[in-house]
């Protein structure tokens, strides 16, 4: 019983995860937190539940597909709400850009396709396997499978290509990068493409496990996803897995334990434990002021 | 009579010795340079001084009080008023209200004789204004007072926080670079103003500075830090011509 | 008062007018903690619903005086607010950000289990005391207090906060106390807004004080510009009256909004008034009189 709710837990901590790298990689970045993010996951839901729906692709099809439309409009929305006051405005007017872009597209959807939740078509068959005394569902497995791949293939793209390593020199010190002769725009735009990518395969998988997407979905999403990223360690993007796993975990096994109704104040109030107690999160290196 | 003493003063940065077992004192009246290569620990110790950090080892005292531990506000209510060696000023407020804001120290009125417009609030606005216009004028700020402080020019942005460090009535003033950009004539000026504020005031003078001419000119008593260790400290006479602190700034054997 | 004004101005309109009062009194407490003290508090909603709650409750079922009711709730949101402030010993920026969203979050949660709260249905039946008197009346007191406040050493210590806060300490202020305080009086505000809101309409339910609640009225100040008391006032009657003026257009409203906030963040991040402070009115106004 413990292990399967643990298995639920990675399920959803993996979905956790994904969101929280898109937050992660741009905070690591540009030092914003992109509020808009939980509407992209939510966008690619929706992309996905397109493309099964109307085009009657497969699984697979219809992730890549959200992933590059979620690419896009990742880059679109850098492009035109947060690129122009870089550098010259504050934090706060980049933060209230983000909300406004949040609100933006969340009442976007929600005029498109209504308020209510719609269902995602079965496109895979459920299976139940059992391994011991443990039940797991062949969607469980396909989430964590999906997860595992795309979360190791960030890391080889940070770790083993050209792109990777200037997003890490980038990460270090934006100033610096530039004056390196790093095309500082073009890999700010890739930061969000591929954070924005992973968010609408969370997007995807979240809609079909739980069978459900609608406009505001990306919202709560999107907070608990960011406590997730500060759990692990908000600029790390091993912090932002691990964050989002363990998130998942507590929030099953706060809902099977203790209470169901307060489910989502467990995210919250992990999210501020960690910043009252060790705000660089699990994976993060204390910062020293420089005076 | 003392006015500042540290003793071992040692200070690490995640395993980086930024500071290694410094001593220092400086008497009442001074004018005390502290010179070094980049790096050496200067504007490190300023702040360990004013309360930014806490040394990892190592005593201060201020006119006889022991000042570890305390935390900056405190420090100058105290009265230790310092300047940056980056500049921050409070961009956004005027120039008579950044002048204003350096007397926070001094004055005891709280958020309710604020609040409320108790006579004392009122009796110390009267005051801070005077002694903020005063200070604005001997600096030559005075016709600024209203321009907003980012509106001004670097060497008058120099002045205004030499005027805001004023404002607290300091015993001890630290001065991080503060001839850092400044032209030949607008050094002259700060040298006057320099030794106008000490006889003005009584202070004594603890100053940061990579100009020699400017040190050598003004300082009586110098101490040289380099890698985080006091290498010498004299006279300018003594330290122009100490073999430790010529090749520390050369590299040099000498 | 309210039917003697009733026979010369239209019942929308007074009811527009008093919610006017009531936003800036909202408004005002979180130009306090945002505004002025540099503190970006994402969760003003938050303290609205303790006041409001508590004021309720007092009123219908202990039989409270509304005075007393209102002032209870204030307490109990400033307290409240207190406590949001300790953290800022440690935290700053996005991180103190997060921490307010998290805490209203949390409030929302346990209003929606809160029995004596009416749960999720909420409460209602609340006799309509707040009347236009009485709102009008604790706004000019409240604006009074903030321009003689903002004024003083307090006030100049609070913006020294926001515009550089090592050197404020340098010039001995002790800015995590003055940040508590910012904290603790802005939620005083905004509870009191919160009682006040809750006996005018006579209904209050969890999702009335969500998210949303804590931008729109970050959106008052923003709008206006930060720490300016004339700038809030602006940006508050703007913002109240917009969504109604809008209502032709009600679903597209939120839309306009976000794309506003954008647009209003890239061409004008000061806000409308930018940095106008009532000294400065007051200083242009004299200059005028002697030229």
């Amino acid at each position: 019983m413990f292990l399967e709710q643990f298995l639920n837990g990675l399920t959803l901590g993996s979905t956790y995860a994904l969101i929280a790298l898109g937050y992660t990689m741009v905070y690591g970045i540009i030092q914003l937190i992109n509020f808009a993010h939980g509407e992209i996951y939510m966008f690619g839901a929706f992309a996905g539940l397109l493309l099964v729906t109307v085009f009657g692709v497969n699984l697979f099809v219809a992730l890549i597909g959200a992933m590059l439309f979620c690419m896009l409009l990742g880059v679109l929305v850098e492009r035109v709400a947060y690129r122009p006051l870089r550098g010259k405005s504050s934090r706060l007017s980049a933060l209230i850009s983000a909300i406004g872009v949040s609100i933006f597209l969340s009442t976007l959807m929600a005029l498109l396709r209504g308020t209510n939740t719609t269902r995602y078509p079965d496109i895979i068959s459920r299976h139940t396997y059992t391994i011991g005394s443990v039940e797991i569902s062949s969607l469980q497995i396909i989430i964590l499978v999906v997860a595992a791949l795309l979360m190791v293939g960030l890391e080889m793209l940070i770790q083993r290509t050209k792109i990777g390593k200037a997003m890490r020199a980038c990460s270090q010190d934006l100033d610096a990068s530039a004056l390196m002769g790093i095309n500082v725009n073009r890999v700010i735009s890739a930061t969000f493409a591929i954070g924005s990518s992973l968010a609408a395969a969370g997007g995807v998988m979240v809609g079909i496990y739980y069978n459900a997407v609608w406009p505001y979905m990306g919202t709560m999403a999107g907070l608990k996803a960011f406590a997730a990223a500060v759990l692990g360690g908000i600029g790390s993007i091993p912090g932002a897995m691990i964050g989002g796993l363990t998130l998942g975990v507590m929030e099953i096994m706060g809902v099977a334990y203790l209470s169901s109704s307060y489910k989502d104040a467990i995210a919250f109030a992990i999210l501020i434990l960690v910043l009252i107690i060790r705000p660089q999160g699990i994976m993060g290196k204390k910062l020293v002021k420089k005076v | 009579m003392e006015v500042l003493r540290l003793k071992g003063i040692t200070q690490e940065f995640g395993g980086l010795r930024a500071l290694d077992s410094v001593d220092l004192t400086v008497k009442s009246g001074q004018i005390f340079g502290i010179i070094g290569p980049n790096g050496a620990g200067k504007t490190t110790l300023f702040n360990i001084i004013t309360g930014i950090y806490v040394p990892v080892e190592g005593t201060i005292r201020f006119r006889d009080q022991d000042m570890k531990g305390l935390p900056a506000y405190k420090v100058a209510g105290m009265g230790i008023g310092r300047t940056f060696q980056n500049i921050r000023l409070f961009n956004k407020l005027s120039v008579i209200d950044n002048v204003r804001v350096g007397s926070h120290a001094i004055n005891r009125s709280n958020f309710f004789s604020d609040l409320l417009g108790l006579p004392l609030a009122r009796r110390e606005e009267k005051e801070v204004l005077q002694r903020a216009d005063e200070l604005l004028n001997m600096v030559g700020l005075y016709e600024k007072r209203d321009e907003y402080a980012d509106n001004l020019s670097y060497g008058e942005q120099r002045r205004l926080e030499i005027a805001r460090a004023l404002a607290l009535k300091p015993t001890l003033l630290l001065l991080d670079e503060p001839a850092a950009g400044m032209n030949t004539s607008e050094k002259a000026e700060l040298i006057d103003l320099i030794y106008h504020i000490r006889q003005e005031f009584d202070l004594t003078t603890l100053l940061v500075e990579h100009d020699m001419n400017l040190v050598m000119r003004i300082c009586e008593r110098i101490a040289v830090l380099d890698y985080g260790r006091k290498i010498a400290e004299g006279s300018p006479d003594q330290i122009k011509g100490d073999e430790a602190v010529i090749s520390s700034y050369l590299g040099v054997q000498a | 008062m309210d039917a003697f004004l009733t026979q010369y101005i239209d019942a929308y309109y007074l009811r527009i007018i008093i919610l006017i009062g009531i936003n800036i009194i909202l408004a005002l407490g979180l130009n306090l903690i945002t505004g002025v003290t540099g503190q970006l508090s994402m969760g003003h909603a938050g303290f609205m619903s303790i006041g409001a709650y508590t004021a309720a409750i007092l009123t219908m079922q202990y039989g409270f005086p509304f005075w007393a009711a209102l002032l209870a709730g204030a307490c109990l949101a400033a307290f409240f607010g207190f406590l949001i402030g300790i953290p800022t010993l440690r935290l700053e920026g996005d991180y103190l950000a997060m921490v307010t969203i998290g805490f209203a979050e949390i409030i929302r949660v346990f209003f929606l289990n809160f029995e004596p709260g009416g749960k999720a249905v909420g409460l209602y039946g609340m006799p309509q005391y707040t009347t236009f008197a009485i709102v009008w009346i604790i706004v000019i007191v409240v604006i009074l207090l903030n321009v003689r406040l903002l004024d003083s050493r307090t006030g100049r210590a609070l913006y020294a906060i926001r515009e550089n806060e090592i050197a404020a300490e340098a010039a001995g202020i002790n800015t995590t106390g003055l940040k508590v305080l910012a904290f603790t009086v802005g939620a005083f505000l905004g509870g009191l807004g919160g009682g006040l809101y809750a006996h005018y309409m006579s209904y209050i339910a969890p999702q009335d004080f969500g998210f949303m609640k804590s931008i729109e009225i970050l959106n008052m100040v923003v709008l206006g510009g930060m720490g300016s008391i004339p700038g809030t006032i602006l940006g508050t009657i703007i913002l109240t009256i917009a969504p109604e003026m809008l209502r032709i257009v009600a679903d597209y409203r939120l839309l306009f909004y976000g794309g506003l906030l954008v647009i209003l963040m890239i061409f004008r991040p000061n806000g409308l008034l930018g940095d106008v402070r009532i000294y400065d009115i007051k200083k242009r106004w004299f200059k005028k009189e002697g030229e």
